[in-house]
């Protein structure tokens, strides 16, 4: 098992024919993921280069080819658009690799996606993967390597990282879901928790966050109260300065407030081991599943 | 986006937002001539992206021509010190002259996203003038909030209950709810992600006005507004920043002096991290994106060494999409061209990583190369150490 995606899992591209997304899309099939047809308004009836075929409406794209699951490469002037006609025509998963949404375009996609069946990853995430099974985002595949681990974070090469010390180990990845840099995220770590604690596959997991919000002693509070795994966790930016936006949007101390000292503190006071460097984090999972 | 009082203030106004009548000037003699045709007494304000300026000594109410001047010479073309300024402060090369105000009360109201609701929320308090984070934290019960209807924003209600809240009464609580209605829309037609007036006051006559007033808007909505692009002050911020940010660079320089050079904005962080977690001090935060071009390293490279503080520069790249080879060849390439004096420590993993480090041995340029991210950490602060 794995969550939110499986070898099922049949996508569509909205952005095929862009340069990122038409790259991705390649990325994609190479690994086997299903992707089965690509959305480009006034490109529909047209073959995209992969040779897979290009709608107008995601709309039009799901009718055809019953996909469930869609991700985004469109520029961030448009994608919150995308992602609305995405969850309107009724697809389960919607992941957003666009990066530079205006926050109150989030506002108005995140309170609609919140009321509809579709749950949405991201934006500006680097995607899902369940290793040998499907990915759905721009991660390279084969640092990944399927086994028990379940990882989270709000960070892309970071996540990498965190992947690749956890192969290099000798473990696997169950599911890995990159949530996001954004200050309003569609799917935070409370949300992919309860899916890692009903995953057979999944044993333990790796959260990592990072400066701002409040997201990571939410996570700590659900953990320890619900969550019965082992759970490994790291944050970057401990040596962030104040007021300033470190690369992703959300990774920002605003007024005091969001610093890693004070996540790190609200973690280990939840009982959750923390990776005391970012070099330690596969070790550290190792030492507390002995 | 940062953007001055006043600029703030001429926005304010244009959404029927009462401030205080005001002309900003750009040298001293302007300064000068501005305070003798508004009247004594007025108010000298230093323009600067920072906060204290009262405490700090930039905001002077003077009563004579004399006291004008003195203040001018004072505060004008000076490093202003404040609490949010950093120990050399930042030079005022902008004044904003006011008519005094008789104040009665100082008040609070800010307006910003909240996260975890991922709604518009007003905050608003009784106690004016302070940092509404020392109310927050002593007194939050003096804190007043209210949050958006999902997709139909604030309403009339929740105005009205913050007004009362505020102890406004009459014709008083009638503008003080225009004010906030005007204030939010400020707040979301400019794609803020801040407005704040600190503080708002009510004056003898009953009257509410802005008397300060910052916003900060959303870089990512700025492509909506070229209107507020063109506010943007140069002067105000890190030279080798906005170098940066014209190759797309995302670059923050800080005070130690392990420069860094990193794929990716959690990563970047995470190296900073481990640097300071061996005992070394970060020069900078540099996110050089997916794509490591042999262009992008010179770039970076060049803002990295146009710090004098950086005795040794560490290059960590984790190749996904990018093969490491690539980036190895990109490094090389860049550095031929340029004369580096200090260590530069590289470590490659992921895709050709073998191949990328190979490469980097076998050039003539004089690499240390770390197997892995703990020894590429070490073996910078190592460097800047000896």
């Amino acid at each position: 098992m794995s969550i939110l995606i499986n070898e099922n899992t049949k996508v569509i591209v909205q952005g095929i024919t862009g340069k990122e997304g038409a790259f991705h899309t390649s990325k994609m099939l190479e690994y086997g993921t299903r992707v089965v047809a690509g959305v480009t308004p006034d490109k529909g009836g047209l073959k995209s280069e992969q040779g897979l075929p290009i709608f107008n409406t995601v709309r039009d794209a799901v009718s055809e080819t019953g996909a469930n699951a869609g991700v985004i490469f469109v520029p961030p002037r448009f994608a919150a658009d995308a992602i609305l006609e995405a969850c309107d025509a009724g697809l389960d998963l919607v992941v957003c690799i666009s990066e530079g949404i205006p926050t109150q375009d989030m506002i108005k996609v995140k309170h609609i996606v919140d009321r509809s069946k579709t749950r949405l990853i991201g934006p500006n995430c680097p995607g899902i993967i369940s290793p040998g099974k499907s990915k759905i985002g721009i991660m390279p595949g084969f640092i990944h390597k399927e086994g028990s681990v379940g990882i989270v974070s709000r960070s892309g090469t970071l996540t990498y990282e965190a992947v690749y010390q956890v192969t290099q180990l000798g473990l696997g990845q169950s599911t890995c879901v990159g949530i996001g840099g954004d200050p309003i995220i569609g799917t935070t770590f409370i949300d992919l928790l309860p899916l890692f604690a009903e995953d057979e596959q999944t044993e333990a997991v790796i959260l990592i966050g990072e400066i701002g919000g409040t997201d990571e002693e939410e996570a700590a509070e659900y953990i320890k109260a619900n969550f019965s795994k082992p759970v490994v966790a790291f944050i970057a930016g401990s040596t962030a300065p104040p007021g300033r936006r470190m690369g992703h949007a959300g990774a920002i101390i605003a007024g005091g407030k969001g610093t890693a000292q004070e996540k790190i503190a609200v973690l280990k006071s939840a009982g959750i081991s923390v990776a005391e460097n970012p070099a330690v984090i596969g070790t550290t999972l190792i030492e507390i599943l002995r | 986006m940062k953007i001055h009082e006043y600029q703030a203030k001429n926005i304010l106004k244009e959404f029927n937002v009462p401030v205080p009548q005001g002309v900003v000037a750009f040298s001293k003699q302007e300064a000068l001539k501005v305070a003798e045709s508004t009247g004594y007494p007025c108010v000298i304000k230093a323009q600067i992206h920072a906060g204290g300026r009262g405490k700090g000594g930039g905001v002077k109410v003077v009563r004579t021509a004399a006291a004008a001047s003195a203040a001018i010479d004072r505060i004008f073309g000076n490093p202003l010190i404040t609490a949010q300024t950093g120990p050399l402060g930042k030079t005022v090369n902008r004044l904003l002259i006011e008519d005094a105000v008789d104040i009665r009360r100082e008040l609070y109201v800010g307006i910003v996203i909240d996260r975890k609701t991922a709604l518009p929320v007003i905050m608003a308090s009784t106690e004016g003038g302070m940092e509404i984070e020392e109310v927050a934290k002593y007194t939050p019960e003096k804190i007043f909030k209210e949050y958006a209807i999902p997709g139909f924003g604030m309403q009339d209600f929740q105005f009205n209950r913050l007004v009362y809240e505020l102890k406004l009464a009459g014709n008083t609580a009638k503008k003080g709810k225009i004010f906030l209605q005007s204030l939010y829309n400020v707040f979301r037609r400019t794609d803020a992600s801040l407005v704040e007036i600190n503080p708002l006051v009510i004056t003898a006559k009953g009257e509410i006005i802005a008397l300060d007033a910052k916003i900060t808007f959303d870089d990512n909505a700025l492509f909506r507004h070229p209107e507020y692009q063109k506010l943007r002050d140069y002067s105000e911020e890190e030279p080798s920043e906005i170098e940066a940010s014209k190759y797309k660079l995302n670059y923050i320089r800080l005070d130690g002096n392990v420069g860094c050079m990193v794929n990716g904005a959690g990563l970047a962080m995470a190296t900073m991290d481990i640097i300071k977690h061996y005992g070394g001090e970060p020069a900078n935060f540099l996110d050089v994106g997916g794509i490591a071009s042999s262009e992008t390293v010179a770039n970076g490279f060049r803002i990295l060494l146009s710090d004098p503080n950086v005795k040794a520069v560490l290059i960590n790249i984790f190749g996904g999409i990018v093969r490491c080879d690539r980036v190895a060849a990109g490094i090389v390439e860049a550095l031929r061209s340029m004369e580096i004096k200090i260590p530069v420590i590289v470590r490659l993993e992921g895709t050709n990583a073998e191949e990328g480090r190979k490469i980097l041995a076998e050039s003539t340029l004089d690499f240390k190369i770390a197997q892995n991210f703990r020894e590429a950490a070490q073996m910078a602060v190592a460097a800047v150490n000896n």
